[in-house]
């Protein structure tokens, strides 16, 4: 089997905070890790391995020439190959042009069986960029995966709903988003990171190696653009009701009631 | 198709890039073959714009030719998901501002019962397709037929729930529509000068909101977080003009097939949609303590939550957990009992319309992010609670 696994390198998010002075992201001191949920279907591309050791394993991200280390991350946990899409030309670009990007990509991978992807990425919480991603290539998409179990040529996909869950079968090629239930990510393992760094390779693919049209990536190929970004109404002290009595507990039903909150 | 031989550099992308292999290189410069389709594949690969294709039939849409606000009217087991009467009431806002028509877009079997409720709910006009294939929601077949819908009768703005389902559906629909989508939106407004969609949303885990606009595609596509937006009021005498739809679908296009529906014996936890969540901490002080939880939550029709520490010290299961590593919640009320407020705990229900904090200790830093607090021990206060609540009932 061959898989992709998509993945994504994040700010170490909730701590991240906006300058109030600029109205500019602060980036500095924030750790860059693999985003969680794409570490989950990276696990479970590894799992499938682990049972089917022809399987090859194929990570790719899309990100500036810092997301070589999540890529030798994925390496060292035990993926065979790491692609990097970088360009300057790819910057600006929102979930539509950034999957337009990765599938144009994926294209040049021949006879993928397979593609992983976290449900959504902490930074953005969009989780539209795999399925636009399924969309592009053309092939079926389950979200939500907490359960995955290759059968042949097809796949079962436990998949997840506010109250409830399905068994879902799909034909391969298709593209499963993971959720955290999924599995347990494993560790790096010594001699893998020093494989990562030896052996194994992280190859870059700019905008010259991606067959895409110019005019719809970046900035300009973007359908959305960011009207403005500013902090949430920082949330003021409340009031405290003095006392645990039978009045206090009236005030503060009283008050619900003037809310119309009950 | 066209090569401009003038624009060619001669890097063989396009070659690659076209399925019928129609382009040959010839003294260095692409040549197309009578192998062509005319398809459009090799367009995008051409870095110096060298390839122009016939696009006549897109080109001639202008964003000004779409007209409306349209609402996904997302339907699970012959019930209309209550996210969707929450969409028509912003939807009802929106085209009133924009002065259009505020339609829903009904997909199921046997849909009539559902079509005549919409109206009620704010609906100027409901568009239903009803098949049984659309009976249960499958990626393909909702995505095909309302991209034929989309395509035929050009909405301008198009609103989706961002339930589980919405999440699946929408992206799909705006790749394939080429045209901007905004995930999991709180807030909605019109621009007054360009009448653009202004779709806000927090980002970075809520530290950070972000206004987004979709200039120059259409429909502006967004998702909105459930339990955010206003029901317009039930209106009876308002009735919806309903047309069926008739749009064919093949089996063999829906790629997925559901083997079964797992409704698991225990009751699902489900904090994500809660509009009440009544959570206990460390401070509830034991497994039996949570009993007083569960009443509290039960008096005020929520469910039950927990922090980190109160699940790690095995008084509540895992499923119940609020924040950074468990769930996170936007109910219209957050209880937090005997929860001393460590910022994972924070991160996961900060955004609550309104919180209402318990504890003993004065300096807990959960009264820093509480509407309302109660400085006393939980287990005085909430039976008096439960109380006051069962009399208000009565």
């Amino acid at each position: 089997m061959k898989i992709i696994v998509c993945i994504k390198q994040v700010p170490d998010t909730t701590e991240v905070k906006l300058d109030p002075k600029t109205g500019r992201l602060i980036r500095d001191g924030v750790p860059s890790i693999i985003n969680p949920d794409d570490k989950n279907s990276l696990e479970a591309a590894l799992q499938i391995k682990d049972n089917d050791p022809d399987t090859r394993v194929i990570v790719v991200s899309m990100g500036p020439p810092q997301a070589d280390i999540a890529l030798r991350e994925a390496l060292a946990m035990g993926a065979d190959e790491a692609i990097l899409i970088s360009g300057r030309e790819f910057g600006g670009s929102d979930t539509w042009a950034t999957s337009y990007i990765i599938a144009s990509a994926i294209k040049k991978i021949p006879d993928y069986d397979l593609i992983l992807c976290g449900r959504q990425a902490i930074d953005g919480d969009t989780a539209q960029v795999g399925p636009q991603i399924a969309e592009q290539l053309g092939i079926p998409q389950v979200t939500y995966a907490q359960k995955i179990e290759v059968n042949g040529d097809t796949i079962i996909v436990q998949r997840q709903y506010e109250d409830f869950y399905q068994n879902i079968e799909v034909k391969m090629p298709c593209l499963i988003t993971a959720i955290k239930e999924l599995n347990e990510p494993r560790y790096m393992t010594p001699g893998g990171i020093a494989d990562a760094y030896s052996v194994k390779n992280v190859t870059v693919w700019g905008f010259a190696d991606v067959p895409v049209d110019p005019e719809k990536i970046g900035l300009k190929g973007s359908p959305t653009n960011v009207y403005r970004t500013f902090s949430p109404e920082a949330k003021g002290m409340g009031r405290i009701l003095d006392g645990s009595d039978r009045n206090t507990v009236k005030e503060l039903l009283s008050e619900l009631d003037n809310k119309h909150l009950l | 198709m066209e090569i401009i031989k003038e624009k060619c550099r001669g890097c063989t992308l396009c070659a690659g890039a076209c399925p019928f292999g129609a382009i040959v290189m010839v003294d260095g410069k692409a040549t197309v073959t009578d192998a062509c389709t005319n398809c459009g594949a090799c367009e995008s690969s051409c870095h110096f714009g060298a390839i122009v294709v016939d696009k006549a039939e897109e080109s001639a849409r202008d964003i000004k030719d779409y007209h409306g606000v349209w609402v996904f009217a997302e339907q699970r087991d012959g019930n209309v998901m209550s996210t969707t009467f929450e969409l028509l009431g912003e939807g009802r806002l929106l085209a009133d501002k924009l002065g259009v028509e505020l339609c829903a877009v009904l997909l199921g079997y046997k849909t009539e019962g559902m079509a005549s409720t919409l109206g009620a709910w704010g609906a100027d006009k409901v568009i239903a397709v009803d098949n049984e294939l659309l009976c249960n929601y499958t990626t393909d077949a909702y995505a095909n037929v309302i991209t034929k819908l989309v395509e035929s009768r050009m909405p301008e703005i198009f609103l989706i729930g961002a339930t589980t389902i919405g999440r699946d559906l929408a992206p799909r629909l705006s790749a394939r529509l080429y045209t901007g989508l905004t995930a999991d939106c709180t807030k909605l407004d019109i621009d007054e000068e360009t009448h653009n969609l202004l779709q806000t949303r927090p980002a970075f885990g809520g530290n950070v909101m972000a206004t987004i606009v979709t200039p120059n595609h259409r429909p502006q596509m967004a998702t909105v977080r459930p339990g955010v937006m206003k029901k317009a009021p039930w209106n009876p005498a308002k009735k919806a003009v309903i047309e069926y739809v008739d749009i064919a679908i093949a089996k063999d296009d829906i790629r997925t097939r559901i083997v079964e529906t797992v409704r698991e014996l225990k009751q699902q936890v489900n904090l994500i949609e809660a509009d009440i969540i009544v959570s206990g901490g460390r401070g509830v002080g034991s497994a039996e303590g949570f009993v007083l939880i569960e009443k509290l939550a039960e008096a005020f029709g929520g469910v039950v939550g927990a922090s980190r520490a109160a699940v790690e010290a095995g008084y509540i299961t895992a499923d119940h957990q609020v924040g950074q590593t468990g769930k996170t919640v936007r109910p219209k009320i957050y209880v937090a009992c005997g929860i001393s407020g460590a910022i994972q705990h924070l991160a996961g229900m900060q955004n609550s319309g309104c919180i209402i904090a318990i504890n003993k200790d004065a300096d807990a830093p959960i009264f820093k992010v509480a509407d309302y607090g109660i400085v006393g021990d939980l287990h005085k206060v909430i039976p008096i609670l439960i109380d006051e609540i069962k009399m208000r009932v009565k």
